[in-house]
């Protein structure tokens, strides 16, 4: 569906995007995971057709961005970290108004209209002034917009942001809506977020893709470990005594908290059930043992750091780059 | 089309919508009753075709600053609120969007243009004038506000704030303004190429005095073809930068 290679995009003499090639499949929901500045938004800007290479090839479902660049904004729906929205304008409004705009006739938009706002669930606020709206209905909108004209690819920039853990709940459900009719890609800094929604992950630092593939695949690709967070009742000498010792760990961390131990624990390889029997079997009460909550977020910054590390030396540039792609965003 | 139609259909309703539009057509009509009655009328015995020519002098001032004003916005609003991302991320071509954007702004300036007509009205009823002088008045007063909007449009189009936008409306109006004035201080050829810019000594004088003359109805269009076509390349090219 989506064929990019070597795609470059500089702003003035700075390389926000640099020599990035990937390939999408139909129907997937790609997430893009970096730092503030890593080069994320840019890249999506020139999937949605909002800006042109500088350099490199993107086709989306075979129509090249540069040859054709108002055949490919019809295939594509795009929603900005910030809603675009007018909000004078009620939602239905709003919503035929943007349908026309991308080409769809009156009569399209009215048969799309009903399954839009069932999607993104804003059927109680139809005919609602957008300006009334509480930040995470304005984002539904925002992603109404953004899929009225049917598109094959749906690209949301940060569609969480802002959001309280309801309304995240609620938008995650909108967003695996999305999959059943067309190609999803999410930026976010959230790596919690990107993990629960999407089906493979491409990692961006400085412009480049640093890695990509599914969890469990970037998990892999850092070594065989298992890591583990466990809440233990009992001493903490013993569970030092225990972890010490134990020809399954490699690593560990512990916190005591009352008469609870929490220890964040690395395995060699996949040895999970042999290490809860020796938890068992040492006399230690266990809570609670779980996949690590952080193991994304390590897997970030391993990957990152494997990458070159943005050292305080580069925050600088990173600030700089940040700044020049608002100034070309405005 | 349809998408130019599209976006001046939405614009027009944006006139409406804000308090802006009607404070700009209401200080206008205000000013321009004032100045009327105040200089146009004024105490002395005139002819009626000096009170029109007179009206037709006053309107030219408050036309193109409702011109500046209604036009500052038109593209730097957007940019600032980020909603240009909806017509940047849609197939619309950017001389529809400036097209569109540009006609609502017209309309509604005409809209404010013809509502100063019952002042010559007046005049007509009770005086000695043509129609053929009230027409003449009306089209330069409608080609003059087309230039100007045209201006204020490219101006809202470069710019990242409406107020940048209309400060530079008034640098272009106002250049084209005085080039009588550098006209008188040039040599030729230079003198009849200024003299033939001047937005207004050389090109509405004629239409306050009820004539039509073919090389000003040029002039005023070609100020509006050449500033749209800018702005609607600017936008196209800003997707390159």
């Amino acid at each position: 569906m989506i064929e990019v290679k070597g795609l470059t995009r500089y702003y003035g003499s700075f390389a926000a995007v640099s020599d990035a090639s990937f390939e999408i499949e139909e129907r997937e929901i790609v997430g893009f995971l970096g730092l503030n500045g890593a080069g994320k938004s840019t890249m999506l800007r020139v999937l949605a057709g909002l800006q042109m290479p500088s350099a490199g090839t993107v086709r989306v479902g075979g129509i090249d961005a540069t040859a054709a660049p108002d055949a490919l904004r019809r295939r594509i729906g795009f929603l900005p970290e910030d809603p675009p929205l007018y909000r004078e304008m009620r939602v239905v409004e709003f919503l035929r108004w943007v349908g026309q705009v991308k080409g769809c006739s009156r009569a399209e938009v009215e048969v799309e209209l009903p399954k839009v706002m069932d999607t993104c669930r804003l059927s109680d606020s139809a005919h609602k002034v957008i300006g009334e709206l509480s930040h995470g209905y304005r984002k539904r909108v925002g992603i109404a917009q953004a899929i009225i004209h049917r598109p094959q690819v749906v690209i949301l920039d940060e569609p969480i942001s802002g959001l309280d853990p309801r309304q995240i709940v609620e938008m995650r459900g909108v967003v695996r809506a999305l999959k059943s009719f067309a190609t999803v890609l999410i930026s976010s800094h959230i790596l919690s977020e990107i993990a629960q929604t999407v089906d493979r992950i491409l990692v961006i630092h400085r412009g480049r893709i640093v890695a990509e593939g599914t969890e469990q695949q970037l998990s892999g690709s850092l070594g065989d470990g298992t890591r583990l967070a466990v809440v233990v009742r009992g001493k903490l000498g013993a569970c030092e005594e225990l972890l010490g010792t134990s020809e399954l760990v490699d690593g560990y961390e512990l916190t005591e908290a009352g008469e609870l131990v929490t220890a964040n624990v690395t395995l060699r390889g996949d040895s999970r059930e042999a290490f809860v029997k020796q938890l068992v079997s040492a006399g230690l009460g266990v809570r609670q043992v779980q996949d690590s909550m952080g193991e994304l977020e390590q897997i970030f910054l391993e990957l990152t750091r494997a990458a070159g590390a943005p050292a305080a030396l580069e925050s600088k540039k990173i600030a700089t780059q940040i700044a020049a792609q608002k100034e070309s965003d405005a | 089309m349809r998408g130019m139609v599209l976006v001046a259909r939405r614009e027009l309703a944006a006139y409406l919508n804000s308090y802006w539009g009607y404070a700009v057509i209401a200080a206008v009509l205000v000013i321009d009753g004032l100045l009327f009655n105040a200089f146009a009328l004024g105490n002395q015995a005139k002819y009626s075709s000096k009170v029109i020519e007179e009206f037709f002098y006053f309107s030219f001032g408050t036309t193109v600053i409702a011109s500046i004003l209604l036009t500052m916005r038109l593209v730097a609003e957007e940019r600032q609120t980020g909603t240009i991302v909806l017509v940047d991320a849609s197939p619309l071509a950017s001389w529809q969007l400036i097209g569109g954007k540009y006609a609502s702004a017209m309309v509604v300036l005409a809209t404010m243009i013809l509502a100063t007509m019952y002042m010559p009205a007046l005049v007509f009823v009770n005086g000695k004038v043509s129609y053929g002088h009230i027409a003449a008045g009306y089209t330069g007063l409608l080609l003059v506000a087309a230039s100007v909007a045209a201006i204020g449009t490219f101006a809202s189009a470069i710019s990242r704030s409406q107020l940048v936008a209309g400060f530079g409306s008034v640098v272009i109006t106002v250049a084209f303004l005085v080039m009588w004035l550098l006209a008188k201080v040039a040599d030729p050829p230079l003198v009849d190429v200024l003299s033939h810019l001047s937005l207004f000594d050389r090109h509405y004088r004629s239409f306050m005095r009820g004539q039509i003359n073919v090389d000003d109805i040029v002039f005023y269009l070609s100020i509006c073809f050449v500033f749209l076509m800018l702005a609607s390349r600017f936008m196209a090219a800003r997707r390159w930068r």
